[in-house]
């Protein structure tokens, strides 16, 4: 248990090994298991990853919520979990023009912050739980 | 295509990229804007006032030698410039150079409430009047280097300039709508900092939101970002003091 936990807190500020296939990153990011509760705290987080600043997700509770990005609500149903994994890591690995940052990527990148440097925005568990969460966001009825 | 028709294309696209960038007072809430044009409703008009009381002050004072203030109208759109010594100066950078050079006093310092007064009294001078900065001569190579800058994608979260101001300007960034990213608003009161403020405070603002490196006050990164910027709102009115969420 204390191993576990040493390589566990080993691990926070690094990114995970994961292999492309087409625009999908299949095998879930060290073999973790998201949860979709804690994914939507992640992704209602305004401090961190922010997503709401340039996405909507449906529901009435979150107010100025951010039109950049597409609406999220139905994304479980268009994009398939691997998808939405790679588009969560990196969208650049998808189309080199995206605007939407990588959240699970710490090299090639220019002039960070020293705070951030060498840290992605979202760990690998992060990652599981924001897949976890938006494959399970259906279409609103 | 011939030849000449050739060299005409850099300039084309420069005027059609050009047609798409609008004054910030386009961008904000009817309120704002209002606000913006109402000194009885905008806070920045206390330090238009301090500036102003400035302007004679000192010996000898910005007056004795420049005369009425109002005489400074136009001064404030053509920067920022560069000087007879070669650096790049923002309007900032100039009031600090005549303080330590021609008045015998220390420099106010960068964000001081005397050097953002005398700017905002300078600035207002010109309010509504074209930007019209020099982007050839010695202007060229600082131009280049804020475009790069302004072009470079950068930051933890990755994101150049242009990719907000330019590809999505007009949309909504959480309870914000996106502007062209002009200067010409600078020296501004910002309601989120309840206080008068530089164009490269708010710079380092924007450095922060994509998690980026913070370069200082008046460092060479923001003066050649601050010239690209000025460059792309040129024929565009000045709107200093602004008013800013």
């Amino acid at each position: 248990m204390l191993a576990l936990t040493l390589l566990a807190g080993l691990a926070v500020g690094q990114v995970a090994p994961f292999t492309v296939t087409g625009d999908a990153i299949e095998a879930p990011l060290d073999g973790l298991l998201g949860d979709p509760v804690r994914g939507e705290a992640v992704v209602r987080n305004r401090e961190n990853a922010n997503c709401l600043i340039c996405h909507s997700i449906p529901g009435t509770a979150e107010r100025f919520m951010g039109e950049i990005g597409p609406p999220l609500a139905g994304v479980g149903s268009r994009l398939s979990p691997g998808q939405i994994r790679l588009r969560v890591v990196d969208p650049t690995l998808w189309n080199p023009q995206a605007v939407m940052p990588a959240y699970h990527r710490t090299e090639g990148l220019v002039r960070v912050d020293p705070r951030y440097r060498g840290h992605p925005v979202l760990t690998a568990q992060e990652v599981e739980d924001v897949v976890a969460y938006l494959s399970a966001l259906e279409a609103p009825r | 295509m011939t030849r000449g028709w050739r060299k005409l294309l850099p300039l084309l696209a420069l005027l059609l990229g050009a047609a798409d960038v609008r004054p910030t007072q386009d961008y904000l809430s009817p309120e704002i804007r209002a606000a913006q044009e109402d000194p009885s409703r905008h806070p920045g008009w206390l330090w238009v006032e301090e500036g102003e009381a400035l302007w004679g002050r000192g010996e000898p004072s910005c007056a004795a030698c420049h005369g009425n203030i109002a005489g400074m109208a136009g001064v404030a759109a053509r920067y920022p410039l560069v000087a007879t010594d070669g650096a790049l100066l923002d309007l900032e950078g100039r009031i600090e150079r005549c303080r330590t050079q021609h008045q015998g006093e220390s420099a106010f310092g960068r964000e001081s409430e005397p050097l953002l007064a005398l700017a905002a009294a300078i600035a207002l001078q010109s309010r509504g009047m074209p930007v019209a900065v020099a982007t050839d001569g010695p202007a060229a190579a600082f131009l280049e280097e804020g475009r790069h800058f302004y072009e470079t994608r950068q930051g933890q979260l990755n994101l150049s300039c242009g990719q907000c101001h330019d590809n999505n300007a007009g949309r909504r960034l959480r309870g914000d709508v996106i502007s062209n990213g002009l200067g010409t608003g600078y020296p501004a009161y910002r309601l989120e900092w309840n206080t008068m403020g530089s164009l490269h405070r708010r710079l380092r603002a924007c450095s922060l939101g994509v998690r980026a490196e913070q370069f200082p006050l008046g460092s060479r990164e923001y003066l050649t970002l601050e010239l690209f910027l000025a460059s792309r709102a040129n024929g565009l009115p000045v709107e200093a003091p602004g008013l800013r969420r």
